[in-house]
């Protein structure tokens, strides 16, 4: 019955978002406001449909139907509930419905608030984010339908198609609550794209080229911008508690399709302030936004057809066809919009100088640019390779790091120079101002980290030059606070505060900044990752570094879901007990062969992680192979990972009024006790 | 006018230019020429002087544990490939019989493909698998 419902609701939901389209081109056309309406309200129609197919998915999970291919595939009854729901995108079908149900939701947020607002360019933005849904409901509808039928037809017993008792199971490696998470928040990012792309084709339609569509789409560019990074950061924090290989980032194709569309997301996040302040790199924002765009359909296509890295690569998968056609399109028809629009798109200034704020961000920019390439590249030059010289060529983390250690070393330094230097040109007194403090004291810094024995040199500099922004930003706290403080008489840290709320975008900014400070550090300490590895007895014990790990105990946990050998080990920081870890091994039992995964087990630090892997069993069960890495830093990543969000978060605030500032100096008049305090 | 745009130029030729031979030399070390079993064989003693990822599903039973080396043999009859797996990370737990494995190594004279990293197969790529595993799911009924 819920199979029946969520087909029909994906039948009716591709009538209606093709209606939808045409309504809305037509009606304008037409100038005609009733089908205009109409459009609309087939869009908002849209989001209900899919709704509805979603929670029959949900559904169709709960009560384990197996009748459903898609269920059977990625289910068994013996899954823990909340392991049921992700596994709505734990495959195929299921993550595109969801990537397709998350677009419509946005759209209809979209249309919903901006509406009354920017009424000439509403009907072709719904047009647009449409056209996208017309595509993924096609697909659903057409080649990977979630509601298909299983069909089994088992030669020796009957003709006849049949139920299978249990499903196949969710793939142990997706049994993780990273997993439940990391997806939805990757895709909230790739499809929160499609929003700054419709407005940016809506104002090339409409010849509203002025910054309106940059300015009404910025707070969306932001959130889709920290889904994605919260995406890309879950997947390397599931990476790194799942995989154990001891690691967080492997230029896996698959994560390589998050990074792209964030490179060029984050490139465009810079240029539009660009054009917001001083009118120039018109052309280039819309290059932006296209780019980020297909970026992100691309992606979804690496992540979801295997044409990289997959043994059968196109031949696989019939979605393959549907997105590099859908790729062609829309990048062909928005370029031949872009082109034809150029005598709009005149800039209003020019470069002035090397040394300005502009220049930096265009370094910026080409660098992020030629990140993305890069990665791009490296990513597909086994398909490209192929396809021109006949032989498959991949090439390795070497490649990548070779290209983006140095580019995310000179983004790091244009972090801390950029945002203090003058727009138009930055006179040479006002660089000694502003940097021959903080480049002394990170240069001071750099000689006492390579005296203590940090003498690799990408991550010796990476270190150095987080210092260097670190103390640029903290700077224009204290710089902000204290002038602040000295005029409304508030205490330094309400200074801080009212200072960061009222100007949310420039601090909130900097908070940003300070989350790559902290992200960088991270980063470096993996240039010192040391591991060791023994089969160990009950008894035995294994030294690295400043740890010595002895293992206590050797059992086998049995659960429903899947059976493990667990191992205790205690954990010794110099000679003091300091924890109980348990790496295990499962074998799951649900689906064909058993095949054991590892849960590593991590006792994590500020300094440092202990990371202990159970890598196997010597014959007979007596003895375990433990592997341990020894991984400087990367707790900071996680830290660095939640500052992003509270900075953007903050940088989405709209900025507190003056008018709240004047109220304030005349509190504090009343009270001059606490501007003695809060000036001394 | 004129001068500074040049500037803009020459900062970011020198940029790209160092990018560009980075990337180069990151790409020369690192190249990985993709091979199947049966193209593996094809290229006869040019597969001796090349950094090689072949791969090939593995035979079922081959898989021998001898300490931190493990070896197993991929491909189909007749064309297999011994492989002896040296690397320093444990072995993906995906390396099972029957699963795809990709090894990367190099081609030993002795006929040996001796391999430092290993894959099988990725989280993502697990559609193949699972429409197999919904039909052998069926002996159990």
């Amino acid at each position: 019955m819920a199979a029946q419902l969520g087909q029909f609701a994906l039948a009716l939901a591709w009538v209606v978002t093709a209606y939808s389209v045409v309504a809305s081109i037509l009606g304008i056309r037409l100038k005609h406001d009733k089908l205009i309406a109409s459009g609309r309200n087939a869009a908002l129609g849209t989001a209900v449909c899919i709704t509805t197919a979603i929670i029959c998915l949900g559904y169709l999970f709960a009560v384990s139907d197996f009748s459903i291919k898609y269920i059977a595939a990625h289910s068994n009854r013996d899954l823990p509930f909340y392991f049921k729901v992700s596994s709505i995108w734990g495959g195929q079908e299921g993550s595109l419905l969801f990537w397709g149900w998350l677009l419509t939701v946005y759209s209809a947020l979209v249309i919903m608030q901006n509406w009354r607002k920017h009424s000439s360019m509403m009907p072709y933005v719904t047009a647009v984010l449409m056209l996208t849904s017309l595509f993924f409901t096609s697909m659903h509808l057409f080649a990977v339908n979630p509601f298909n039928q299983t069909v089994i037809v088992s030669a020796q017993t009957s003709p006849l198609p049949f139920v299978p008792r249990d499903g196949n199971g969710l793939n142990p490696l997706l049994q993780d609550a990273y997993m439940v998470i990391h997806p939805p928040m990757l895709y909230l990012g790739f499809v929160g794209f499609a929003v700054p792309f419709a407005f940016a084709m809506a104002a090339m339609v409409t010849r509203q080229l002025g910054d309106t569509w940059i300015r009404t789409t910025r707070r969306w560019t932001m959130v889709a911008w920290m889904f994605l990074s919260i995406g890309i950061l879950l997947g390397g924090k599931w990476a790194y508690h799942e995989l154990g290989w001891g690691g967080f980032w492997a230029w896996d194709p698959v994560e390589n399709a998050s990074l792209m569309p964030w490179l060029i997301g984050t490139a465009f996040l810079h240029s539009v302030m660009v054009q917001e302040k001083k009118g120039m790199l018109k052309v280039w924002n819309i290059v932006l936004v296209i780019m980020t765009y297909i970026m992100s359909i691309f992606g979804t296509f690496l992540t979801r057809s295997g044409v990289v890295n997959s043994v059968h690569a196109f031949a696989q998968s019939s979605i393959g066809g549907y997105f590099a056609a859908f790729i062609v399109i829309a990048l062909s028809a928005a370029l031949y919009l872009l082109f034809d629009r150029l005598p709009y798109l005149k800039s209003e200034n020019q470069m002035e100088s090397i040394v300005s704020r502009e220049s930096s961000f265009m370094f910026n920019n080409l660098v992020l640019l030629a990140a993305c390439f890069a990665v791009f590249w490296g990513t597909m030059f086994p398909v490209i390779s192929e396809a021109v010289k006949g032989v498959k060529i991949t090439v390795g983390a070497p490649f990548f790091n070779k290209v983006n250690v140095p580019i995310a070393i000179f983004l790091m330094f244009l972090t801390g120079v950029g945002p203090l230097l003058a727009w138009r040109k930055a006179s040479t007194n006002s660089l000694k101002r502003n940097f021959l403090g903080p480049a002394l004291i990170a240069l001071a810094a750099g000689v006492v980290l390579y005296a203590r024995g940090v003498q690799h040199f990408y991550a010796w500099l990476s270190l150095v030059m987080s210092i260097f922004v670190a103390i640029t930003i903290v700077r224009e706290f204290y710089k902000g606070a204290k002038a602040r403080s000295v005029g409304t008489g508030e205490t330094f840290i309400e200074a801080v505060v009212n200072l960061t709320l009222r100007n949310t975008r420039r601090y909130g900014g900097y908070i940003v900044h300070v989350a790559f400070v902290l992200l960088f550090i991270g980063w470096s300490g993996q240039a010192f990752t040391t591991d060791a590895s023994s089969e160990m007895g009950v008894g035995d014990t294994l030294s690295l570094r400043e740890y010595t790990l002895r293992m206590e105990k050797l059992g086998i946990e049995d659960t429903p879901n899947y059976s493990s050998d667990k191992a205790t080990v205690s954990l010794f920081a110099y000679g003091n007990k300091v924890a109980n870890l348990f790496p295990e091994r499962r074998v799951y039992k649900a689906g064909q062969e058993p095949q054991p995964t590892s849960e590593v087990a991590i006792y994590s630090t500020v300094r440092n992680d202990v990371y202990v892997v159970f890598a196997g069993a010597t014959p007979g069960g007596k003895k375990a192979v433990i592997q341990v890495f020894y991984n400087p830093l990367t707790m900071w990543v996680w830290i660095g990972g939640i500052v992003l969000v509270i900075g953007t978060l903050i940088a989405l605030l709209p900025n507190k009024k003056t008018p709240v500032r004047k109220r304030q100096q005349t509190e504090s008049k009343e009270e001059p006790k606490n501007v003695e305090t809060s000036v001394s | 006018m004129k001068r500074k745009q040049l500037k803009f130029a020459v900062g970011s030729v020198v940029i790209v230019l160092t990018l560009s031979y980075l990337a180069y030399s990151g790409y020369q070390e690192s190249k990985t020429y993709y091979q199947t079993v049966p193209e593996l064989y094809a290229m006869k003693d040019n597969a001796y002087d090349k950094r090689l990822q072949v791969s090939g599903d593995v035979i079922p039973g081959s898989i021998k544990r001898d300490g931190k080396i493990v070896t197993f043999v991929i491909g189909a009859e007749p064309q297999t490939l011994q492989v002896k797996y040296v690397g320093k990370d444990p072995l993906p737990d995906t390396l099972i019989d029957r699963a795809t494995a990709m090894a990367t190594g190099r081609m030993g004279h002795d006929g040996v493909f001796v391999a430092d990293t290993m894959l099988a197969k990725c989280a993502s790529k697990y559609e193949k698998e699972a429409a197999a595993g919904v039909q052998i799911s069926k002996k159990s009924n």
